[in-house]
């Protein structure tokens, strides 16, 4: 156990923790923009195989990532469109919906790889940003202010969606919309116009989210999320549906992965618990949801199709 | 209640028209009928890579009908599959994975005509239709450990497995086995993310071992392809098992022992074809030419280091060196 308690190996286990945290905040984010406007939205991880797809794709064919996270935003705003279509034009039962987007991404990106690219090749990676002086600082230094940009991106986000939640007549719309859409629509809100808003606000963040975890990995595979958008739904109850919470429960998610792996390759957890220890982060964020997340209400239209007049 | 139902059609609709199962390559009664099944894609640079080709080779032998449903990662439905394949009157349904052994165990007594083939394992179930075929993984996994020891300058190692089982498991205590057969000082940290398809934790741990001062790494499974950024990016030394990865990393990757499964088929489907359907398992290894090392001529190993490698090599294949693989 003392080697774990090295200057290097905290320094690392940390600073995978904070990445791996990333792609879960940016989705949970986004998830939550929508569940606050009473939207649920189980197609997030199948957006972010689309967002990783076409950034992946793109980065090969240009190599121009600035170009490959723009279009793996683009495919997840147009995916966040054809999910509202679904969930509010439609009205179609959300939770089902959602799985349908998820299962046609999984086929389509495996398609399209194997098609567009058959044998894998790796993409050129950014380097990390450190962040001047602050980078020097024991520690903390090279945990928190070296990194890539999307993660800065990631943690930069959760201030501002808070700000735009809390703080502008567009945040206090989604959030009576999500609460009670019958009497937003009669003060001349627009219930669907703000759903669609949302849901494609948020469908684009679950596509940064994709290309955010295919630049890490700098290579796609079929699957390559692993679930990683369905865990950011359930991080979103965890957060209570609010945007630090949120990001609380991404970085425990992200840093118990981190710290399981760093304990594995230390031999601190025996082989023969390896499989069990995999498991540990969802298990320790499951526990986390039950005690915090009782003690909040989610929005009351949350998963409920309106009708004006229904 | 009807748009919701059209909605379910059209989703159901656009799921089934991708194509996970290819269609046989030609429709002749006469010819012998092969499926194969694969938890990932066909160039996975790995697992799968490794016997499609080998299949694809055969075909040209035997010149079969071949139908591939990879990326099944999902036993349940990689369950339908093998079943649908049997009930189309296959001849022989190839489920290459240790997951697909229950699957094949429950339905090889319902198909007494289908030969079905597993692995990487060595049950056949004492169902006289099931074939089984593993790899002595370990036997290229100590030769690539021993030269990983011999090249490390910091002598710490990092070893990245998926889930402690099959082929995996063996390869990685060969590994150990031969950098400790090398260098009793090496020190190598061994892993298991878990997960046999997820890229990510695969490049964190690799992190990880970097900070922990290993300057070569290997692994195994379909999501290796992630650890190989972190080894481009420190420029690290990587060894691989399966199928090379050097196209990920053509300065990093060493050598990779090479999965060749044409003697295992080859008998099992000599075998088939005279109506033998099953009751055996097979194994592949450096004697049987089943494992090669191959060294990547872009990363410029010294001519010595593949010699001792060699010499390694004719030293399992006599006998002279026996791996404890601790199972």
């Amino acid at each position: 156990m003392s080697e774990f308690f090295t200057t290097a190996i905290l320094t690392a286990t940390i600073a995978s923790g904070i990445q791996l945290a990333a792609p879960f905040l940016l989705a949970s984010l986004g998830e939550t923009l929508g569940q606050r406007s009473g939207v649920l939205n189980l197609g997030v991880d199948g957006i972010m195989l689309l967002g990783a797809f076409t950034s992946y794709y793109v980065a090969l064919k240009t190599g121009d990532l600035r170009l490959a996270v723009l279009s793996g935003i683009a495919v997840g705003a147009a995916c966040g469109l054809a999910t509202a279509f679904i969930s509010v034009t439609l009205r179609a039962e959300q939770g089902i919906s959602g799985i349908g987007v998820y299962l046609f991404a999984l086929g389509l990106t495996s398609l399209l790889f194997l098609k567009l690219v058959g044998t894998p090749l790796p993409i050129d990676q950014p380097g990390k940003i450190e962040v001047p002086y602050l980078h020097g600082l024991p520690l903390v230094g090279k945990t928190l202010f070296r990194q890539d940009a999307l993660v800065y991106l990631a943690f930069a986000l959760v201030p501002v969606v808070a700000f735009v939640l809390n703080r502008t007549t567009f945040g206090l719309n989604v959030k009576a919309v999500g609460e009670n859409p019958a009497a937003a629509d009669s003060l001349g809100v627009s219930v669907a116009r703000t759903r669609y808003a949302t849901v494609t606000i948020g469908s684009a963040l679950a596509g940064l989210a994709g290309a955010t975890l295919l630049i890490d990995v700098g290579i796609f595979q079929q699957n390559i999320t692993n679930a990683v958008g369905f865990i950011a739904v359930a991080l979103v109850y965890f957060g209570a549906w609010r945007p630090v919470g949120v990001m609380l429960g991404s970085l425990l998610y992200g840093l118990t992965q981190a710290l399981v792996l760093s304990w594995k390759g230390l031999g601190i957890i025996p082989v023969s618990l390896s499989d069990l220890a995999a498991a540990a982060p969802a298990v320790i964020t499951v526990l986390a949801l039950l005690t915090v997340a009782r003690r909040f209400r989610q929005p009351a239209a949350l998963a409920t199709p309106y009708t004006r007049g229904g | 209640m009807r748009k919701l139902l059209l909605m379910l059609a059209t989703v159901a609709a656009l799921v089934l028209a991708v194509p996970v199962v290819s269609a046989p390559s030609k429709t002749d009664a006469t010819k012998l009928k092969v499926a194969l099944i694969a938890p990932s894609a066909r160039t996975d640079l790995a697992f799968t890579q490794s016997m499609h080709h080998a299949l694809l080779n055969l075909q040209k032998k035997y010149g079969f009908e071949l139908s591939v449903s990879e990326n099944q990662f999902v036993v349940a439905n990689a369950a339908n599959i093998i079943r649908q394949y049997a009930d189309q009157g296959y001849d022989l349904v190839i489920a290459h994975g240790s997951q697909y052994g229950g699957t094949i165990e429950q339905l090889a007594p319902l198909f007494p005509k289908t030969s079905f083939a597993w692995g990487t394992a060595g049950a056949t179930f004492g169902q006289p239709n099931v074939y089984a075929y593993e790899a002595n993984s370990q036997e290229g996994g100590y030769v690539n450990g021993y030269i990983a020891s011999l090249m490390s300058k910091t002598k710490v190692l990092g070893v990245i497995g998926p889930i402690a089982v099959g082929d995996a498991k063996l390869y990685v205590d060969g590994f150990v086995a031969g950098a400790k057969a090398q260098s009793k000082k090496t020190v190598v940290n061994v892993a298991y993310t878990g997960s046999f398809s997820d890229p990510s934790l695969m490049s964190k741990q690799a992190s990880v071992f970097v900070a922990q001062k290993a300057d070569v790494l290997t692994g195994s499974s379909q999501s290796v392809v992630g650890a190989l950024s972190v080894v481009r990016e420190n420029n690290l030394k990587w060894f691989g098992t399966q199928w090379t990865q050097a196209s990920l990393a053509p300065g990093n990757v060493v050598a990779t022992q090479m999965y060749d499964w044409m003697p295992a088929l080859n008998q099992i489907i000599t075998r088939v074809q005279s109506g033998k359907l099953g009751g055996v398992s097979y194994r592949i290894s450096l004697k049987n030419g089943g494992e090669r090392i191959q060294f990547n001529k872009a990363a410029k190993t010294p001519k010595a280091i593949q010699e001792t490698a060699k010499k390694v090599v004719e030293k399992i294949v006599s006998g002279k060196i026996v791996i404890s693989t601790g199972t």
